[in-house]
């Protein structure tokens, strides 16, 4: 072996040592809470701690669901985020096919000044959002927590990019057909934007599944609490229940991992695609 | 007319949620109303004077200058790196990058728990490992500088994959023929980094650069679970000063007029990086 291939091989060896040395410590918190959660309260409150439960125990996930209704918050998060994710993608197709296809005045002023709206903190419009909930009657309730989000620049911006790149030539040849505006949308241009549709989806998804700031001011009984509301609660009620919390936190945590798990390509082209310049 | 129909649900929920929110939050703002009194009362620019006169209001936002100082130069060299690396041929690539991007994926509450346990002072994992090296144990959320380092350590952790993407996306966008012709001149690897990459992944840095200013500029989450802005008060950040005005005393003028400077505010430090560094932006 040459000098020169020892000393490239020797660089290869400690890049992937420091990489996944790197890799490591990043999910090591992960990694330990869910280690600790398995844990039985001895094991846990030991010094110096070890990575590994002596025995596996569901015992804090028993006590976590007692103590808190977490299967209710799991299913007020995945009933918001599942109806929000559903909703966005109607409302966001139809705006990006009208912004994408349709001729009419003022689109591209009205498209400016809705990417524009991206550029908007949300501090701005949170308190008088809350006050149009309150005068709705809105207030903890599903409404509050769905029709806010049901519109998206990010989305329709997304959209209407892809729908742009989608040839003109099948739509006439639909158009011919008898097919109106609305069938091209659906049985033409959404078919072939599952990429896309994908994108927005899991996008959405993950992000109101993990909302926390708009839920912490719309809800205020218990039965209404997502998962995330009801993980910070059950934090400071109990502030050193490790086992319960580190069980409470997986829990939380499961089913963004799976999605992510499975679109793991469509959420990393979402972020790309909101990094694109002009 | 059926441009209409198309834009109606998007339009419709932007309007009320959106567009007229934004101006009845300017209006809120020279008004004084607790949201049960009948109406609201004009007073003026005096929210805007009672928050500048309001010393609590500027170590708020000494302590979100500090968290952003802390985090976004820390974040983007990390996260750079990262994506510099992992441009590089690697076994397990795509494992490594999902490991590198799990802390993005979990909701801030549950991520902040889980610090909250490796910040535990005698079982937690951050004073075992620095114990193996002797350092004496810290009470990271009980000590103020403690605590803010911990939280900047943290939102690093959180959001350094996203920035890790953008990048990777970036240098993916250099085209390997530069890199090429620099090779035949004798560049070395260093000198590659410095005249290729770093230009040409300017406009990425840039995006990168004003997005994670703003990000850090309205961190909330992460405070109100990991230290609810204390010890002190050394936490305490500008989302979390104006939750507690808007939903703890109600008061939604003074409130209003505090997301209105959060929002001036953000805008100029983005056209000051527009102006100081677009010229230093390299379009390949």
């Amino acid at each position: 072996m040459t000098a020169r291939a020892f000393r490239r091989g020797t660089g290869t060896v400690l890049l992937h040592a420091a990489m996944y040395a790197l890799a490591a410590v990043t999910v090591a918190p992960f990694l330990w809470t869910v280690l600790t959660s398995f844990k039985e309260i001895g094991d846990i409150l030991t010094y110096p701690p070890n990575w590994w439960p002596k025995t596996f125990v569901l015992d804090n996930y028993v006590a976590a669901f007692q103590a808190a209704p977490f299967g209710r918050y799991y299913a007020n998060s995945l009933f918001v985020a599942l109806t929000v994710t559903a909703g966005q993608i109607v409302t966001c197709s139809m705006a990006a096919y009208a912004f994408a296809r349709l001729q009419f005045r003022g689109r591209d002023v009205l498209f400016y000044i809705l990417l524009g709206t991206m550029m908007i903190p949300g501090q701005v419009t949170m308190i008088p959002g809350f006050l149009i909930l309150h005068w709705f009657g809105w207030i903890d309730h599903y409404a509050g927590l769905i029709v806010p989000g049901l519109a998206s620049a990010f989305g329709t911006f997304l959209l209407r990019q892809f729908f742009l790149t989608i040839p003109r030539d099948l739509e006439d040849a639909a158009a011919i057909d008898g097919c109106g505006k609305m069938g091209v949308l659906w049985k033409i241009i959404l078919p072939l934007s599952r990429p896309a549709l994908a994108t927005l989806a899991v996008f959405t998804f993950m992000g109101v599944f993990n909302d926390f700031l708009w839920a912490l001011i719309v809800v205020s009984s218990d039965e209404m609490r997502t998962v995330q509301l009801g993980l910070a609660i059950f934090r400071d009620r109990y502030q050193t229940d490790w086992g319960q919390l580190m069980a409470a936190s997986s829990v939380a945590t499961l089913p963004i991992v799976i999605v992510f798990f499975f679109a793991q390509r469509y959420f990393i082209q979402g972020i790309t695609l909101s990094g694109l310049k002009e | 007319m059926s441009a209409a129909l198309f834009l109606s649900p998007t339009l419709a929920v932007f309007g009320v949620f959106v567009l007229f929110p934004v101006f009845f939050s300017f209006y809120l703002s020279f008004h004084k109303w607790n949201m049960f009194s009948a109406g609201a009362t004009w007073v003026g620019l005096d929210n805007y004077r009672a928050i500048i006169a309001n010393p609590e209001f500027w170590s708020v936002l000494k302590n979100t200058a500090v968290y952003t100082l802390g985090t976004v130069p820390l974040n983007m060299a990390l996260s750079l790196v990262i994506a510099f690396l992992l441009n590089k041929r690697l076994a397990g690539k795509k494992l490594l990058r999902t490991m590198f991007f799990t802390p993005v994926i979990m909701s801030s509450v549950a991520a902040a728990v889980i610090w909250r346990w490796v910040y535990e002072p005698n079982f937690g994992l951050l004073n075992t490992v620095l114990g193996f090296f002797g350092v004496p144990a810290v009470n990271w959320l009980n000590e103020p500088t403690a605590a803010m380092f911990a939280l900047i350590v943290m939102g690093v952790w959180k959001t350094f994959g996203v920035n890790m993407v953008l990048f990777s996306a970036g240098l993916q966008g250099i085209p390997e023929t530069y890199y090429e012709a620099a090779r035949i001149d004798g560049a070395g690897a260093w000198h590659r980094f410095w005249s290729i990459t770093i230009p040409l992944l300017s406009p990425t840095t840039f995006f990168v650069l004003v997005m994670s200013v703003i990000g850090s500029f309205q961190v909330f989450d992460t405070v109100y679970v990991l230290t609810s802005g204390g010890p002190l008060g050394t936490t305490k950040v500008l989302v979390f000063y104006l939750y507690e005005h808007a939903f703890k005393f109600f008061d939604m003028g003074y409130a209003s007029a505090v997301a209105y400077l959060m929002f001036a505010i953000v805008f100029v430090l983005t056209m000051l990086q527009a102006k100081y560094l677009k010229r230093s932006i390299h379009y390949a």
